[in-house]
């Protein structure tokens, strides 16, 4: 029987990045994947044939210590796009294109001057939040290794935004987004665009409370050395799964695809192995999950080895998605009005279009004008597309995960609901297309084992986050259960092709402190 | 002429409560009061021959015992009658009933779902904790994260003592819940509906949030820190109405010597040099005060009556910005006789109680999603009463007077300003709803007052017909409210004070803001303070 010191369950990037750290040490690793390859969310598939694609579609928070860390540059991680302008869709053709602080087009002289400064304010938020993105959370207990002197900087560097933007800080951090957004800005294009970017993977409204510090978690991120930059990696999101697996190859993890765990195996109350679907069984000394806690935990553990009330909590934990993956072949290149294909385009016109579309799934039912972002891949390379044709990839918000009317007709009416909101802002589209997928929430849970195909493998929400992440007793990545440890995007701080929570889980545990 | 040591602008509740408190502390104390009555949203109005109205605020709970001992309501003629619980009629034409005693409601909820019964209990213990932790807090300046004054690091640190004297896990469990939806947590005990849907309500009233908003779990802690006589969480009528309460406030205010001068509302504070030395009336009068305190809420007291130019800009943003959407309306029915709603058994003990419709979370958010769209609610949600089952002092013997507070009803309709025919609409639509459940309802009505925000703030002076004078979000709560920075009551303006809902801990019909601001007064005159530190409540 193979036998390791580690075994890393789930190849999506956090457990990529999560195997690649703990192999750095010199320890034997494995890593265990139930698809055919490696990546997750960043999995590379064709949804027709010759139109690659992936679950994520844009690269923006991949952790800067993973990519230096498994050094994701020298085996291939590159760039076709550093810096993606943002692109507000207008109907009628005046578009507004966002790149951070910088507003262009159409009548952006309105607006521009109190969104650089609402911009500039959270961003700061954002710069003092980033640090904890790559913390153990701390406990809310004295005398349990909290790093308090780091917790005290941290502290100490929100206190010194100055006494204006610490009041400020303290009101807005729970705030909604949709009042700051209206409280500051007058620009539809603009506010819906923030709005969408709030919401985006989320399951709530730009009205609901607490969707301000989720923009700010988007503005923590950095890519290609540029803080809150969108970019999008050569090769697709593929090319970037191939990468972290020649890292994680060259770090000396054994990589085993198809290989689908079915049971975490326990002995003496401890996790010491798992068995897979095929019967085979893997030992080790830890055993690591970077997929959903809930499948962890619930299905794969199962009630005889945990507490009930810890169970209780990881079966209600919410792990409701509502984001649509609409992927669609095109004969010839899109006319979204004279927009610039090759930025991010974005179908989201004011605040109330993303609320009402969020409306909608709180019932189980699909939205009639569902709000967007849009990637065509094949305006930026080739290898997208067959030669003279076109790729769109969009994600869709928002969808019902548990939709009334089952899923089958909710995903026609999705799709249906998608291209008429489509031909408003491109007309002539739907003529275009060879090809349409279509991924509901449900379809997503089912492709990539994502708990109610939430990304995030459990909702980020303000009560799911940080030390609340998945579970109180479970957020410093060690679970209840000796030996066996969370990794996944279930666990702070949260999932986006990201390796963050794999990368600080690794280190939590190569730190000794935690777990038993 | 004369000038007084406090003039307080507005005889609401919490304008009464801070009134009294200066008056008792030796002070001279003028009350200024646009309508010709005192008591803000807390009257008994006589708007039908022989029937007396509670036609603003309807129950009572909040009402802080501690300021009812102090200035000696009851001697003032404040009776508070309890009720004992209610009913939601659902759709099926069964019904859920409620009662304030625990076991009885988990015999009834037994009845629905056993399971949820048993959760029950966790549920109250829980959510008791939350409200004990809560509870001393709203007696207490808030203290100002931002400056390290020794009273601000004092408070702090109390409320870190207060926070550690909880477990580890008692305090994740409290931060979640401040920041969850109702539905969200409640879904974490039970599963029936209507159960849920029951528990909703106190998440719900007065707020412009869902039962599926985050935040919306918070709120119902609000309406459950309240008591009646000690029953942590119960609620009663006031005999007499609500107005029972201020004009026992009135008579306690006057007896301590205090002045009231109604029939006139406020043109203007008086400000020189950065400082309020009085108030010029509509009529033409001016009162000279070594202060002014306004019970009015934030938006009103210093875009209305303030100039401009005394604020620094930054404070009028904000104050701008300050979050007071109305969110309900309110029926005021004179009936005939009792309404037999076809649920119900007849002389039910559910009629003295607070009745609902809204028998599940998803129908009480749809009619959240309409008010998002400018609309009151098609299928709105109301809390019904009918306090002459228990009081028949209100009304002629055998008539009733019904309350029934409605959610959602925008502040205007479509961005402009409700008319007389959607406030008519609106009304039908609240009488239709009922109707439904109780046929020949409508025969029984002699007459109806409809109030809309716009009535709310035509009459009682409440932006945009908000009952808590803004929002009970985190943003504006505790020492955000009503602005960070101002959350002591004082304002950028010396002698100038702000004492209503609009100030920390919010509203409900509680004093507890008037007399937080009333002992800030008095901690700064350093003058005979007769307010203890409500420090121990529990």
């Amino acid at each position: 029987m193979p036998s390791f010191n580690h075994i890393v369950i789930g190849a999506g990037p956090n457990g990529l990045a999560c195997a690649t750290k703990l192999a750095q040490t010199g320890a034997r690793v494995c890593l265990l994947e139930a698809g055919a390859a490696v990546g997750g969310g960043a999995a590379g598939y064709e949804f027709a044939p010759g139109y690659p694609t992936s679950l994520a579609h844009i690269l923006h928070a991949l952790d800067t210590r993973v990519i230096s860390g498994m050094g994701l540059e020298s085996h291939g991680l590159a760039y076709v796009s550093r810096d993606l302008d943002t692109v507000a869709l207008s109907e009628d053709g005046a578009h507004l294109t966002i790149n951070g602080a910088a507003l262009s087009g159409d009548g952006a002289k309105a607006d521009r001057a109190v969104y650089e400064a609402l911009h500039a304010k959270l961003s700061e938020f954002a710069r003092v939040l980033a640090p904890f993105k790559a913390l153990t959370p701390p406990r809310i207990a004295r005398g349990v290794g909290n790093p308090m002197v780091k917790l005290a900087q941290l502290g100490w560097g929100i206190r010194r935004l100055g006494r204006a933007n610490f009041r400020e800080f303290l009101r807005m951090i729970l705030i909604n987004v949709a009042d700051v957004l209206e409280d500051d800005l007058s620009d539809d294009r603009l506010r819906g665009a923030l709005a969408f970017d709030a919401t985006l993977g989320a399951w709530l409204g730009p009205r609901s409370p607490n969707s301000l510090i989720l923009l700010l978690n988007r503005l923590a991120n950095s890519a290609a050395g540029k803080a809150a930059a969108l970019t999008l990696p050569a090769g697709g999101m593929g090319a970037v799964s191939a990468a972290m697996q020649k890292a994680a190859e060259a770090a000396g993890v054994t990589l085993h695809c198809n290989s689908k765990v079915a049971q975490i195996l326990v002995q003496n109350d401890r996790a010491c192995g798992v068995r897979l679907e095929n019967g085979d069984t893997y030992m080790a000394q830890t055993i690591i999950s970077a997929i959903s806690p809930k499948t962890t935990l619930l299905d794969l553990v199962g009630p005889a080895h945990l507490d009930t009330e810890f169970l209780r909590r990881i079966r209600s934990a919410k792990s409701r998605g509502a984001a649509a993956r609409l992927h669609l072949a095109l004969k010839s290149a899109p006319d979204f009005r004279g927009a610039d294909l090759k930025s991010r385009l974005l179908v989201a016109p004011g605040v109330n279009a993303v609320e009402n579309a969020f409306n909608a799934v709180k019932y189980g039912e699909v939205p009639d004008a569902p709000v967007m972002e849009i990637t065509l891949p094949s305006a930026h390379e080739s290898g997208h597309a067959p030669e003279g044709k076109h790729q769109l990839s969009a994600i869709v918000q928002f969808a019902p995960h548990a939709p009334k009317d089952g899923l089958e007709a909710a995903r026609a009416q999705m799709l249906a609901n998608s291209m008429a909101m489509l031909e408003r802002f491109a007309p002539g589209i739907g003529k275009l297309v060879d090809h349409a997928e279509l991924l509901m929430p449900q379809d997503i849970e089912a492709r990539f084992g994502m708990v109610g195909g939430n990304w995030h493998h459990g909702e980020l929400a303000v009560e799911n986050m940080l030390f609340l992440r998945p579970t109180y007793d479970a957020a410093q990545y060690a679970t209840p259960l000796p030996g066996l440890w969370l990794a996944g995007a279930g666990s702070h701080p949260g999932g986006g092709i990201s390796g963050a929570a794999g990368w600080n889980a690794a280190t939590r545990i190569l730190s000794g402190k935690g777990g038993a | 002429m004369s000038r007084h040591d406090t003039i307080i602008i507005g005889g609401g509740h919490n304008g009464l409560v801070a009134a009294s408190y200066l008056a008792r502390a030796g002070q001279s104390v003028l009350v200024v009061e646009k309508n010709d009555w005192v008591g803000g949203a807390a009257v008994s109005r006589s708007l039908y021959p022989g029937f007396t109205y509670s036609n603003c605020s309807y129950v009572s709970s909040l009402f802080r015992p501690e300021i009812m001992r102090d200035l000696e309501l009851p001697k003032y003629g404040l009776q508070i009658l309890p009720y004992e619980g209610g009913a939601v009629l659902t759709q099926d034409g069964g019904y859920l009933a409620t009662h304030r005693n625990h076991d009885a409601n988990r015999r009834e909820f037994a009845r629905h779902s056993p399971r949820d019964a048993e959760a029950y209990d966790r549920y109250s213990r829980d959510v008791m904790r939350h409200c004990r932790f809560i509870r001393p807090l709203l007696m207490r300046t808030p203290p100002d994260p931002s400056r390290l004054r020794p009273r601000d690091l004092g408070e702090l640190a109390y409320l870190g003592r207060k926070v550690f004297e909880m477990s580890e896990r008692q305090i994740y469990e409290m931060i979640r819940f401040w920041t969850m939806s109702i539905s969200d947590y409640l879904d974490e005990y039970f599963e029936n509906p209507v159960i849920k849907g029951y528990l909703a309500v106190s998440a719900i009233i007065g707020t412009a949030l869902g039962p599926m908003s985050p935040g919306s779990a918070y709120v119902l802690l609000h309406h459950y820190m309240g008591d009646v006589d000690g029953n942590v969480g119960a609620w009663g009528f006031a005999r007499g109405g609500m107005g029972a309460i201020t004009q026992a406030l009135k008579n306690s205010f006057e007896d301590a010597g205090g002045e009231i001068r109604a029939g006139s509302g406020v043109a203007r504070v008086l400000v020189k040099n950065g400082r309020a030395y009085g108030v010029a009336l509509e009529n033409g009068d001016t009162y000279m005060g070594n202060r002014i305190v306004s019970n009015m809420d934030v938006k009103r007291t210093f875009l209305k009556h303030v100039d401009e130019d005394d604020l620094p800009g930054d404070f009028v943003r904000q104050v701008k910005n300050f979050k007071i959407r109305g969110s309900s309306g309110k029926l005021n029915i004179a009936l005939d006789a009792a309404p037999k709603f076809t649920a119900l058994p007849e002389g039910a003990p559910m009629y003295r109680g607070d009745l609902h419709f809204t028998d599940s979370i998803e129908r009480m958010e749809r009619a959240y999603d309409d008010w998002k769209a400018g609309h009151f609610s098609r299928d709105p949600f109301q809390d019904m009463m009918i306090p002459t089952m228990i009081d028949p002092t209100m009304t002629p013997p055998g008539k009733h007077f019904m309350s029934c507070f409605v959610q959602y009803a925008p502040p205007k309709i479509e961005g402009r300003d409700w008319s007389d025919a959607d406030r008519d609409a609106f009304g039908q639509t609240v009488i239709d709803q009922i109707e439904d459940y109780a046929p020949g309802f409508k025969n029984l009505i002699l007459h109806a007052e409809v109030r809309t925000p716009r009535e709310l703030e035509a009459e009682v002076g409440l932006t945009e017909g908000n009952i808590f004078q803004g929002e009970l979000t985190f943003d504006q709560l505790l020492f955000n409210r009503p602005v960070p920075g101002y959350a002591q009551y004082r304002s950028p303006i010396k002698d100038l004070w702000i004492c209503g809902s609009s100030t920390h801990p919010g509203g409900g019909v509680m004093g507890a803001p008037g007399r937080n601001a009333a002992a800030e007064i008095l901690r700064e005159t350093r003058g005979p303070n007769q307010i203890s530190d409500a420090y121990a409540v529990f």
